[in-house]
């Protein structure tokens, strides 16, 4: 309990001091996961709307895929793009392992599917009948899309929400792509490892209360923009 | 309707230039050849030793050091692949298996600490005051006293096994043996909250120990000692390697500078030194 509390200390500590490493590594944490979450938006929700407004041949296989994809494990990931990242493997020549820029591409990887799933499952849960009236009112396709998605726009704010959430608090891909690097490519979750395994568990627990902060305070804003207006 | 889609279009742009504007940093860590990937032991990054020496290192030569702590079986993985461009690392008997397979230049002594046995204060197996390392592990094995191994091919796990074959005991498989596949640290976590034994290398232990409560029930016996080598990674394998930056590297661990910082690090914080400077030294063996 002692230790609980020191923690609790230290975080607001560190927070109140603004201690720099400590604010680099949270600046660095919302950054990475900010612009993971950005890409994963823009393909997700692309690729989402797509696949619920149209039929193919083996539709339900990918409609599967993606709804296992909610699901991947990050050290998967991080295990894979540091292959694809090594110098000597496929992607050698970009040279961004152990850099940010490597745990962003991780996490967007992780987020995509996420954002992809929810996407597909709210367009889907539109009224059907309201693309045929949108068509009927004279709309061009684009904008059709386009007042599908807006009218999806609570639901694909949980999506934000889910594929934040589920980048910012992840540790196995960061460490494998990201080094852990002092200064450099060191995030939240990593940090947490990191002084745990030192045994600086008062710092561990600072970082944790930061990373849930965090969280929460982008969600609560979130939170803030869907719920200011209630669906009809 | 319009307007509409301009007005997405344009947030889309704003996006964009907010990732291009994060991915560009991230991207400029200055030309390919600056950037130095050291693979080293999580001890010498748990112990904070490197915290010291790697920015020295970087003011000094201009090279930006990425360091990638694990252990000494995965740092050499990595040098076997070309994926690092140095090593410090603490498993002798794979390092001369690396070296001889022609995957590293240059390997050189830097600095020793060594091994200890630690346990719970109960020492339920008695093997505080023995004689020897074996016979505390055959002790151990006999009484079935909880055994808490790395398992994650490091420098101390080899180690470790090398002890247990000399005492010609075959641990793996046992109910009282289990390896946690973490690195030091957290191995020494673990090992406090069961109560089991294990070994460790002085320098994480000591900077772990306020939190611990496993005192060092053997040490001090000449198979416990643990050896520190720099290694380069072979550029006529791999030609991507920094071996410009390997050289340098090694040449400012074996500096008289660093090793002076060696040799006192850690002595007014936990009242002994970490570790102990080897620099121009025989070789143990």
């Amino acid at each position: 309990m002692d230790l609980i509390l020191e923690g609790l200390r230290k975080a607001f500590y560190l927070i109140f001091t603004l201690d720099r490493e400590v604010l680099g590594i949270t600046l660095l944490s919302l950054q990475v996961s900010g612009t993971a979450t950005l890409i994963s938006l823009f393909i997700g929700i692309s690729v989402g709307t797509a696949v619920a407004l149209s039929k193919f041949p083996g539709r339900q296989l990918v409609v599967s895929l993606i709804n296992t994809g909610m699901g991947l494990p990050p050290v998967v990931v991080g295990l894979f793009v540091t292959i694809f990242l090594w110098r000597n493997g496929p992607l050698g020549f970009l040279e961004i392992l152990y850099t940010p820029t490597a745990i962003i591409l991780a996490q967007a990887v992780i987020a995509t599917p996420i954002v992809t799933g929810i996407t597909l499952a709210s367009i889907q849960n539109l009224p059907a009948n309201l693309r045929l009236q949108i068509l009927a009112l004279g709309a061009t396709r684009v904008q059709m899309v386009w007042l599908l998605v807006k009218e999806a726009r609570l639901p694909l704010l949980a999506a934000v929400m889910a594929g934040f959430g589920g980048i910012i608090s992840e540790v196995g891909a960061s460490i494998m792509v990201g080094g852990n690097i002092r200064g450099y490519s060191r995030v939240l979750t990593t940090a947490t490892v990191m002084e745990t395994g030192r045994g600086n568990f008062d710092v561990a627990i600072a970082l944790s209360v930061i990373l849930m902060l965090l969280a929460f305070i982008v969600n609560a804003i979130l939170t803030q923009i869907q719920q200011r207006e209630r669906p009809r | 309707m319009k307007r509409e889609l301009r007005k997405v279009l344009g947030l889309a742009l704003v996006a964009a230039v907010f990732l291009i504007g994060i991915a560009l940093p991230a991207c400029a860590a200055g030309p390919a050849q600056k950037n130095l990937i050291l693979a080293t032991t999580t001890s010498t990054q748990d112990s904070g030793l490197l915290d010291v020496l790697i920015p020295m290192f970087e003011k000094k030569t201009g090279y930006f050091v990425k360091t990638i702590a694990v252990g000494s079986g995965q740092a050499m993985a990595m040098g076997q692949k070309g994926e690092a461009d140095v090593l410090l690392v603490h498993s002798p008997d794979a390092e001369k298996k690396f070296m001889a397979e022609g995957y590293g230049v240059n390997r050189l002594i830097v600095m020793h600490n060594d091994y200890i046995i630690i346990g719970p204060p109960a020492d339920p197996a008695a093997i505080k005051g023995g004689s020897s390392t074996l016979e505390a592990f055959k002790k151990i094995a006999a009484a079935g006293s909880l055994f808490m191994s790395r398992g994650d091919n490091s420098g101390t796990h080899a180690k470790e096994q090398g002890i247990w074959k000399a005492a010609g005991i075959k641990p793996e498989g046992q109910k009282w043996y289990q390896q946690t596949g973490l690195g030091m640290g957290q191995t020494l976590n673990v090992a406090a909250e069961k109560k089991g034994y294990t070994l460790a290398d002085r320098g994480t232990w000591l900077s772990l120990q306020k939190n611990l409560g496993l005192p060092i029930l053997k040490e001090g016996d000449s198979i416990l000692l643990n050896v520190y080598h720099v290694i380069g990674v072979n550029p006529a394998k791999w030609p991507k390697v920094n071996a410009d930056g390997a050289k340098a590297f090694s040449d400012f661990m074996l500096s008289g500078e660093t090793q002076g910082i060696v040799k006192t690090f850690g002595v007014e914080k936990y009242g002994g030194a970490l570790f102990f400077p080897d620099a121009g030294k025989p070789e143990y063996e």
